[in-house]
């Protein structure tokens, strides 16, 4: 079985039991400030761009979740990681 | 008798623990890098400060995975004491040798200033000597210091005395004035079970001697000497 090359993204956030000051004061001094009063809220996120070479999306998607669990690439005592493709 | 002072790239505190342990507390210490470590022959470990890695992608994350590491887990099993420092906390915290988080401060800067610690737990090899509730005062200087553990982590932390140095007013009370960086709890270091592991994110190593330190602190070596007293120790075993 042939292999193709997919684009995965990690998006890391903090979970949301856990206070996101830069998501805060953004959406303070900049969002609210200048008008924007329909955005409720703002949380900031690391995002982790990856190519992969795996036979389908979806074990693309799960090497890199293993990846993500075996390295620690989040910090599971405060952060969640959400796995997507966004390409090939 | 000797202590291994652990460099990654990027460390920077390092100097100022070796100079202390030589000088001051007249412990011999050798500084490793992390590569080329070999920790049988040394009875204690001190993790320094700085910004191993440049602090990518989380502080004391890729630290944390160093074959260094491994060694150091190692160590810790055996009952060797290891002291983090700052980043050297960190990096215990994402090696998960010690419980918990180090987040970004909650006022989203680098906060450098001196600050009030009380001791809450005696029961650590750093701070065995100690009366609770002492306080010492130490400088710090992170950008990502705030602790956070779950609820009932910490409940958990707290019954077991893990909890060891707390950010206080001049008082020695718990206020939310006298937390730098946002702390669950004002926690500014924690310990593991056995009480041979500790972080700090307050740098003992830079109050450590009158004549350097601007309020004439050398409350750092109440947790150096003890470290040290700790290591004369392991090393007649």
């Amino acid at each position: 079985m042939g292999t193709s090359n997919y684009k995965v993204e990690c998006i890391i956030s903090n979970k949301s039991s856990i206070r996101d000051p830069e998501g805060e004061t953004i959406l303070r001094d900049l969002v609210m400030r200048r008008g924007y009063e329909n955005v409720k809220g703002i949380r900031t996120a690391k995002l982790l761009q990856l190519e992969v070479s795996a036979p389908n999306k979806e074990s693309a998607e799960k090497l890199v979740m293993k990846m993500c669990d075996d390295l620690r690439i989040y910090n599971p005592v405060v952060s969640i990681c959400q796995i997507r493709i966004s390409g090939n | 008798m000797k202590v291994a002072i652990i460099r990654f790239p990027g460390t920077n505190c390092d100097f100022d623990a070796y100079h202390v342990l030589k000088n001051v507390l007249h412990l011999p210490s050798d500084l490793i890098w992390h590569e080329e470590v070999d920790l049988r022959k040394y009875d204690g470990v001190i993790l320094p400060g700085g910004f191993s890695y440049g602090d990518h992608l989380r502080a004391g994350i890729i630290a944390a995975h160093s074959p260094a590491m491994t060694q150091v887990k190692k160590a810790a099993e055996e009952g060797k004491p290891i002291l983090g420092i700052c980043n050297g906390f960190q990096i215990l915290a994402e090696s998960e040798l010690l419980p918990g988080a180090l987040l970004r401060n909650a006022g989203l800067r680098f906060v450098c200033k001196w600050v009030n610690l009380r001791v809450d737990s005696t029961s650590t090899f750093f701070t065995s000597g100690l009366k609770k509730g002492t306080l010492l005062r130490m400088p710090i200087a992170h950008g990502e210091g705030r602790y956070f553990l779950g609820e009932s982590e910490i409940k958990n932390l707290e019954r077991k005395g893990q909890i060891v140095f707390r950010y206080v007013d001049e008082k020695g009370n718990t206020t939310e004035n006298s937390n730098p960086n946002g702390s669950l709890f004002n926690i500014a270091g924690v310990s593991n079970e056995k009480g041979n592991v500790v972080g700090l994110m307050p740098h003992p190593e830079r109050a450590s001697e009158k004549i350097l330190s601007p309020f004439g602190s050398s409350d750092g070596l109440a947790v150096l000497g003890a470290f040290a007293k700790t290591v004369e120790v392991m090393a007649r075993k």
